[in-house]
């Protein structure tokens, strides 16, 4: 019998585990598809401090943001060299306003994240331009943030969960849990799957923009909704672009709950010699099918900040569905409802870079042991999700 | 008037636009070449064909007669250099339900040299739609293939049939199926010297796939005519056709200068101790095809379990209003092509099944089928090939994957995920994404993988079915987009 099942084997329940299992909790990941299948593998893999308002979320992100140096550095160490690098690279990230409009509102929130710890450096243009040659010079205003990173989110969930089963973690795919098996106090003592039932003391949650489909299976309501998001590839190029440059309104598209496609043009170049271009969001249920129009704003939204990529070839498109929260936080908790009962889940379009303090505080929080941060803004409990918590009638 | 879109303008798209124009639609037909004609007729050279070209230039007569009555016919819209490089839901009918059949889709095309600079956009919004966008060769890697001088069996032919020019002065042609013989016959012509033709099917294997119903190969005449002349051909040049062998390496100093060839067992494992190293210049590689799947998938047709788009008697996919005929519904040859472009363009017409006309074509068809399953039975792919395989050995040649790094990362990550894995190994992520080495990386993966790959996606999947520069994408566009107009938009961009 297993103490901890974890349902999904993206990169929260990979981080989850491995945490868990460090632990010394036994622990088994269950994934209905493959390893790396679902939303940690379609989007991009930013960890950004530059995109959070003071707040919680951005607490969490500071928080993981301290843990990823010494995690891509234990994680080389554990898996050796025949293992894919993560990729992690500190290579921070240019926030720039491209309409006059844009330029307070844009240095104003830079200065309350400085208020709040983040490094947020308001520079000139010339500064700007040193730092990035080929952006577009017709700028309101630049932000740099040194402390954003990126790490390529596929290989750091295959590579969390890795190093999980170093550590003992059994993982499981191609299995579907279909239920949830509790007592007669109510408390939990295992799953359902598709192949049989699974004994355990506890079940966290980590299935993302799933996660309320399981919730449900469980008899429980849980309101997070899909939110797809598309990127474009183009094909190699020698390096031009240096940092994750964005523009100004990627932050009001990511504080948004507007259901309504927005697009914001995050351009960053990759290891392998691509750029990505991302990300649109629109909330239109688990439909992946394509729609030109938002690959041609988020084309036009890029070459305002480069244009110099006017000539440069897109060759893929692809797209997944964020876990999105009602109130733009994560559930990170207990389940008073259902004793044994944990989500780890919600990140929306911050999941990979969170998913390791996640990890922290749910590890924390089943062993009793002091959290670094304050988790009551991520319970189920918290204020602001309570009217999301009762059935529409 | 029902408006009918044919994309592609091989053998089946020129069928399919002559028919559905007989039958009084609005006929479109665009094809991303300069010219029309498709795999086969394409490379035509625009006089008539010498006596001795006659068995090249299979049907030169008929596609002659269907080019000219095309350009004649006023109904029909004839579009070359036209790609189609993505198709999505027409917005206006998005939420109109499954239960509407015309004005579903918007077809997105650039018109225009690949190259060039001036690419017009256009955005067609059909009635119907008929997929003729054929196949390409498949090629299984060897040591060695990423070197200059290896060929595509069908890139090969290309520049034999229509510049007139040979790959190489001492070439060896290595794959499976009827086509290496074309291929082979082609390369004379132009001036090369064929070393050899290695079938990779045992000569048993051949036999059981050919020779037990003769009688159905006569069904098929064209085809059992055409055979029976590149065998006259083989012969009269002494080029050695061999069965049950294989090109397994080719090495030489910055491009090919010796080929190292393997008898192959059954299973198209190399038979140890069987190796001979022969000096060529270039090596012509064919397994087969793979058929071009990315817009059937992106309007959900259904496919069958051998990978091509699923049609009815009517050549009708899964998805209303779409239809599909030629090579993308299984590999058949011209005739099969011809036969199935007609019913789909008399089908997308609004043609009834029971017209006699159709009849003859179903009848062509079904021998057509026949062929098909025997070239299958006879050349399909064996899986031995993967030992001739070295860790060494580049499977994406784009992304420079070797097969060490599939299997490590196989070994190491014990994922039964294909996207994680080519995301974690980079194999069919570059620039030709996934076209030639798409279906091996699928292959050896899937046999790495304790149970098998188990996730949904395929290497078939593409939204984007071909590179398009971010300003052409762009456009002109104004943010939030207008909705185009419906009906037939275009605008420069
Ligand atoms: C376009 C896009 C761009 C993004 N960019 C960034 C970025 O730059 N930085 C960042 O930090 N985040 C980004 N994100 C968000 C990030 O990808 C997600 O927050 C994160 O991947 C969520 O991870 P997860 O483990 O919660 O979910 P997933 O990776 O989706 O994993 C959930 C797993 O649960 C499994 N599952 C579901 N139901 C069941 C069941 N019944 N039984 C068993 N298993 C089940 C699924 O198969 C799946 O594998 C982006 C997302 C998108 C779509
Ligand atoms: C090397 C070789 C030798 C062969 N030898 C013979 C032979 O001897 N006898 C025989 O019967 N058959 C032969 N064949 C097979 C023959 O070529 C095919 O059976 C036939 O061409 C199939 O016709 P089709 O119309 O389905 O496709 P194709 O002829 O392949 O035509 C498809 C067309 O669609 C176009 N297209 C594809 N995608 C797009 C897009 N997105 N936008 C716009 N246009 C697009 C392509 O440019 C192409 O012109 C050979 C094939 C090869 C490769």
């Amino acid at each position: 019998m297993f103490d901890v099942v974890v349902i999904g084997a993206g990169i929260v329940g990979a981080a989850c585990a491995r945490k868990l299992a460090m632990l010394d909790r036994s622990v088994l990941v269950i994934d209905s598809g493959s390893t790396a299948g679902g939303t940690s593998s379609q989007g991009e893999g930013n960890l950004l401090l530059s995109d959070k308002a003071p707040g919680p979320e951005l607490v969490l992100a500071q928080y993981a943001r301290r843990l990823w140096p010494q995690l891509a550095a234990d994680l080389a160490d554990e898996l050796g060299r025949e293992f894919p690098s993560i990729e992690f690279d500190p290579k921070g990230g240019l926030v720039v306003s491209t309409t006059d409009v844009g330029a307070s509102p844009l240095l104003a929130f830079a200065a309350s994240q400085r208020a709040a710890g983040v490094d947020a450096q308001s520079i000139s243009i010339a500064e700007a331009l040193e730092r990035e040659p080929d952006l577009n010079p017709a700028i309101g205003a630049a932000v740099f943030y040194p402390e954003d990173a990126q790490v390529q989110p596929a290989i750091a969930t295959e590579a969390l969960l890795a190093s999980a089963r170093l550590h003992g973690v059994e993982v499981r795919q191609g299995v579907e849990v279909t239920g949830v098996m509790v007592d007669g106090s109510g408390s939990v003592v295992g799953v359902h799957t598709g192949r049989g039932d699974i004994p355990c003391g506890a079940v966290v949650i980590a299935a993302g923009p799933w996660s309320a489909r399981v919730a449900r299976s469980f008899g429980l309501l849980v309101p997070i909704r899909p939110r797809r998001g598309m990127v474009l590839v183009t094909s190699r190029m020698p390096h031009r672009i240096f940092h994750k440059v964005y523009d100004a309104d990627y932050v009001g598209a990511v504080e948004s709950g507007d259901a309504a496609l927005q697009t914001s043009s995050v351009v960053e170049s990759t290891a392998a010699g691509t750029v990505l271009i991302g990300s649109s969001r629109e909330q239109i249920g688990f439909d992946d099918r394509l729609n030109v129009d938002v690959l041609r704003q988020l084309a036009s939204k890029a070459l305002r900040l480069f244009p110099f990529l006017h000539e440069q070839p897109v060759m893929r498109a692809y797209g997944g569905f964020r876990p999105y929260m009602p109130d733009h936080l994560p559930l990170i908790s207990a389940d008073l409802r259902m004793p044994g009962l944990w989500h780890a889940t919600g990140h929306e379009g911050a999941g990979i870079g969170l998913s390791i303090a996640t990890a922290e505080m749910i590890g924390a929080a089943m062993t009793g042991t002091f959290a670094e941060i304050d988790a009551s803004p991520f319970s189920l409990e918290r204020a602001s999700l309570a009217p999301f918590l009762v059935e529409a009638a | 008037m029902t408006q009918v879109l044919v994309i592609g303008a091989g053998p089946a798209g020129l069928a399919a636009a002559t028919a559905a124009s007989a039958l009084g639609a609005d006929v479109t037909v665009l094809d991303s070449s300069y010219d029309l004609g498709g795999q086969y007729w394409r490379h035509l050279p625009s006089t008539r064909p010498t006596a001795s070209e006659g068995i090249l230039l299979h049907g030169f007569e008929r596609f002659r007669e269907l080019r000219e009555r095309l350009e004649n016919d006023s109904q029909v819209r004839i579009l070359t250099l036209s790609q189609v490089w993505a198709i999505d839901r027409n917005p206006d009918t998005r939420n109109a339900g499954d239960s509407s059949v015309g004005d579903r889709w918007r077809v997105h095309v650039l018109q225009g040299v690949p190259d060039g600079h001036d690419r017009l956009a256009l955005t067609i919004i059909p009635d119907a739609i008929v997929f003729a966008t054929g196949a390409h060769d498949r090629t299984l890697p060897f040591t060695g293939w990423q070197l200059p001088g290896v060929f595509s069996a069908g890139a090969a032919q290309a520049l034999a049939k229509g510049e007139r020019v040979a790959v190489g002065s001492r070439v060896v042609v290595s794959g499976a199926g009827p086509f290496l013989l074309p291929v082979a016959a082609s390369l004379v012509q132009a001036g090369a010297k064929v070393l050899g033709v290695y079938e990779a099917s045992t000569i048993s294997r051949l036999a059981s796939g050919w020779l037990p119903r003769p009688w159905q190969l006569l069904g098929a005449p064209g085809k059992a005519a055409e055979l029976v002349g590149y065998v006259g051909n083989h012969l009269r040049n002494r080029i050695p056709y061999r069965t049950g062998r294989a090109v397994i390496a080719a090495e030489g100093d910055g491009r090919v200068e010796r080929v190292v060839v393997a008898r192959l067992d059954a299973n198209w494992a190399p038979i140890v101790g069987t190796t001979r190293t022969i000096e060529a210049d270039a090596v012509c590689i064919g397994h087969g095809f793979t058929p071009r799947l990315e817009l059937p998938i992106a309007v959900g047709c259904a496919l069958s379990a051998e990978r091509f788009v699923a049609v009815d008697h009517r050549q009708a996919t899964s998805s209303p209003g779409v239809y599909a005929a030629g090579e993308i519904t299984g590999i058949g040859g011209v005739d099969a092509a011809l036969a199935e472009g007609s019913i789909a363009g008399h089908s997308a017409a609004g043609g009834s099944d029971d017209e006699a006309a159709m009849s003859r074509q179903r009848r062509l068809r079904a021998a057509s089928t026949r062929f098909a399953a025997r070239i299958e039975a006879a050349h399909g792919i064996r899986p031995g090939w993967s030992q001739w395989l070295t860790p060494d050995t580049l499977i994406c040649r784009c992304e420079e994957v070797s097969y060490g790094r599939l299997c490590d990362t196989s070994a190491h990550t014990g994922s039964a995920g294909l996207r994680s894995l080519k995301l974690s190994t980079r194999a069919g992520l570059g620039i030709c994404q996934g076209r030639v080495c798409g279906r091996t990386v699928e292959d050896l993966l899937g046999r790495l993988a304790a149970g098998g790959l188990i996730d949904t996606t395929s290497t078939d999947r593409r939204p984007i079915v071909s590179p398009i520069r971010l300003g052409e994408l762009a456009g002109g566009t104004v943010l939030p987009p207008a909705p185009p107009p419906p009906g037939n938009t275009e605008e420069r961009e």
